[in-house]
């Protein structure tokens, strides 16, 4: 049986590629039998961790509280640099020019990125809204958050900084940005589970070690980052209590 | 322990106070009526150990305070109590996280020049392998609806 290795469907597409070479290396490096296994959405990939199909992750910090508090995953490494942030962002003509300006029932354009989600209605609850007074308009990437926004069908939506940041000057020109999130704390993180748990160190040092060496830079490269770093059990924590101080509901 | 504030640290005009803070210790305060709105897009954060000595906090928590962060490590606390909150709001939260749950709650804070800032806390405790090792409070920016409600809320409870 090989480990199956899955990684959080929020990946940037253009990375895609960079996930299958990661996985090739990381067998090769470290004589396990690794398999690749991508997820079309958050829900269907929480149910194959639900039923222990997973034992390597690069996860969403959304789940990185199940993982370790049900599951007993362990976390490795994270990206460096690699800080999930989110934006607030109107049609350039909008009158808005606060989060106080948003009338309740806004019309909200998301993706399932339930991260960037929760951090982006933490930035509107300045604002008076939350999960009870606004409509969502739910979609499939930030390429169609940009979409309705310009075309007028939401008042506002929530993108991840980085795919914001990447998108071209023509769409960008037609929508400003509200409000900036700088929260610098929470990042995906490469974890596993307890069937490799006797390997995690060895793993974890081949990990910090990719960048030394020809071969794991080109791989990181196609990763979109230059070197991974160590995220200990107690930084994992942090963040999972941080988390914790974030999500709604109670 | 906790020093008595600085007239010499204070921005323009201000009043002063004495605060009782736990154990019986006092604490003369200086505050003005500046406030300093909070920070588009932030988190403050910190951590204390069991006793509310804090432990850590980020540069989002050190700009807002306006004290430096060796001034606040191994400090209770209330080093940013304000003498506008009623004592009611903070004996709710110590035995909320004393019993392992959450708190929320909007509160204003002194800064080290006497001006002051509103947030809205969520305060939890930090378990580990079962047992509380400290807390940890996240504060977000507050609406102003709210922040009006709860300063007619906290000034009926201070009178
Ligand atoms: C994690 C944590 C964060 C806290 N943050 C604040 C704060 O920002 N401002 C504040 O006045 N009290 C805060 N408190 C409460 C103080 O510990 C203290 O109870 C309060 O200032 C009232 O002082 P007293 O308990 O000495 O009367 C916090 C407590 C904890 C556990």
């Amino acid at each position: 049986m090989p480990n199956i290795f899955t990684v959080s469907p929020d990946f940037t597409p253009s990375h895609l590629s960079g996930w299958y070479i990661f996985n090739t290396w990381l067998q090769r490096a470290t004589n396990e039998p690794i398999r690749l296994t991508l997820y079309d959405n958050f829900f269907n990939q929480r149910q194959a961790i639900e039923e222990d199909v997973i034992d390597l992750i690069y996860a969403n910090p959304y789940d990185a509280a199940m993982l370790v508090r049900d599951k007993n995953f362990q976390p490795l490494v994270k990206p460096e640099g690699g800080h999930d942030e989110a934006i607030l962002v109107v049609n350039v003509d909008s009158q808005v020019q606060d989060v106080a300006d948003l009338k309740t029932y806004s019309i909200v354009a998301v993706t399932d990125d339930p991260d960037v989600t929760m951090m982006g209605m933490i930035m509107l609850e300045a604002g008076d809204l939350d999960n009870n007074n606004v409509r969502f308009l739910p979609c499939m990437n930030y390429v169609l958050v940009a979409k309705q926004l310009i075309q007028g069908n939401a008042n506002v939506g929530i993108f991840l900084a980085e795919a914001f940041d990447d998108m071209s000057n023509f769409v960008k020109k037609q929508l400003r940005v509200l409000v900036r999130g700088q929260i610098g704390i929470i990042h995906h993180s490469l974890m596993m589970g307890s069937k490799l748990q006797e390997k995690h160190d060895q793993i974890q040092r081949i990990l910090l070690d990719m960048n030394n060496n020809d071969k794991g830079r080109k791989v990181l490269e196609s990763l979109g980052f230059e070197q991974w770093l160590v995220v200990d059990d107690e930084e994992m924590e942090f963040m999972i209590d941080l988390m914790d101080t974030l999500v709604t509901g109670d | 322990m906790i020093n008595d504030m600085s007239p010499d640290d204070i921005d323009g005009e201000y009043k002063e106070a004495t605060l009782i803070l736990y154990g019986n210790i006092t604490r003369k305060v200086f505050f003005s009526d500046r406030e300093i709105p909070y920070p588009d897009g932030k988190l403050i954060v910190s951590r204390t150990d069991l006793d509310g000595i804090i432990t850590h906090v980020n540069k989002s928590f050190v700009d807002m305070s306006g004290y430096e962060e060796a001034e606040l490590i191994g400090m209770p606390h209330s080093i940013l109590r304000h003498p506008d909150m009623p004592s009611v709001a903070f004996k709710d939260l110590w035995d909320t996280v004393h019993g392992s749950r959450k708190w929320q709650g909007f509160v204003k804070n002194l800064r080290k020049d006497g001006a002051y800032y509103w947030v809205k806390a969520t305060v939890i405790p930090n378990i580990r392998k079962g047992k509380i090792v400290g807390y940890t409070s996240v504060r977000r920016k507050p609406s102003r609806t709210k922040v009006d409600e709860s300063i007619r809320l906290y000034s009926s409870l201070t009178e």
